[in-house]
């Protein structure tokens, strides 16, 4: 690995920015070597342009899709290995729940943003744990922040700032979408965001009642249904 | 990635030149996945792995090398192999391992 990709990919890396190298493996310029970043320029030691910006575009396309490994291309084989954003689960409502979900997603390995419109929800005193605190509307705060390695809960309990949260999560590249609310509030709901545009196939995506049945009541077990499901998620189970 | 820039920085810090074993490829059960990483120093010291401990002797040799030769290379684990630095994997897996110097110039 050449010193300048070694040092563009440590810094992408340290500010947690994505970034994806290509490595030729097999063939011809073994340990050749292509940094990808999104919306920057490649940094190529290949010369073949063709090649180049074909891998610009399957490596952006893997980063975004959370995958990596070998593709072939013509003689060569080609490792891409990708560094999406780190796995995040962002919170919309700064409820009880969403101080139980804080507590238990930073020792699983999840960083967590919370988002409120309402400044005394979304308190330092309250969220100690999270990483973020946003304060704003959930849909202004949730474009741009959607990754395949995002988890979005919606649990304010209020249709005018769940609905919006959910019309920009379901149709992103979230993995997770799930939202709090009994059966029969889901039913209402699912007719709210047809209404609003969404496709079965969106819409079928929510978890909702969010959560696995372990029959949670307090906040924090409930918390805890969350994060489990989550977890699970994120292991490939479909629970 | 991640777990292994730390321990570069040290060793770049002491002069001492660095080699990255990656797990490119992985068939059957192996305990690290693709992206997996080790890294080795000319110095001798080694962070990260690329397995539960069955090859990490192997791709130690090899990552020496490579910071000699400046070469980087392919190397194939699973089923027992006549050449030198192949091993079996006690796992039943195979492993894929691209070994590559660390570049010390511009």
């Amino acid at each position: 690995m050449q010193k300048t990709i070694y040092r563009r990919l440590r810094d992408a890396i340290t500010r947690e920015v994505p970034v994806a190298v290509a490595t030729v493996i097999t063939g011809d310029d073994v340990g050749a070597q292509v940094l990808i970043q999104p919306d920057q320029a490649v940094l190529s030691m290949l010369n073949d342009t063709a090649l180049v910006e074909q891998l610009h575009q399957d490596a952006l396309a893997m980063l975004l899709a959370g995958e990596q490994g070998i593709r072939t291309y013509g003689e060569r084989q080609i490792f891409i290995e990708t560094y999406p954003p780190p796995a995040t689960i962002i919170m919309v409502g700064a409820v009880h729940i969403a101080v139980a979900l804080t507590t238990f997603a930073k020792p699983l390995g999840f960083r967590t943003i919370v988002v409120d419109a309402r400044g005394a929800f979304a308190t330092n005193e309250r969220f100690g744990h999270a990483d973020e605190l946003v304060h704003a509307w959930p849909d202004d705060a949730l474009r741009g922040r959607l990754h395949s390695n995002t988890a979005v809960v919606v649990l304010t309990h209020d249709p005018k700032l769940d609905d919006p949260a959910l019309l920009v999560a379901l149709p992103s590249a979230a993995r997770y979408v799930g939202a709090l609310g009994s059966s029969k509030t889901q039913a209402a709901r699912v007719l709210r965001l047809r209404d609003a545009g969404l496709n079965d196939a969106q819409i079928s995506r929510l978890y909702a009642p969010i959560g696995l049945p372990i029959g949670g009541r307090t906040p924090e077990e409930i918390g805890l249904s969350i994060m489990a499901q989550i977890v699970a998620v994120r292991n490939g189970k479909s629970l | 990635m991640r777990d292994v820039v730390d321990a570069i920085d040290t060793w770049q810090q002491r002069g001492e030149r660095v080699a990255i074993a990656t797990v490119v490829r992985t068939l059957g059960s192996s305990p690290r996945g693709v992206g997996a990483k080790m890294v080795v120093s000319d110095a001798g010291n080694m962070a990260g792995s690329v397995s539960g401990g069955c090859i990490e002797g192997a791709v130690f040799t090899a990552c020496q090398q490579a910071i000699r030769t400046g070469q980087a290379t392919l190397m194939h684990f699973g089923v027992p192999d006549e050449s030198a630095w192949e091993v079996g994997l006690a796992c039943g897996g195979t492993i894929d391992v691209f070994i590559e110097p660390l570049g010390t110039s511009e």
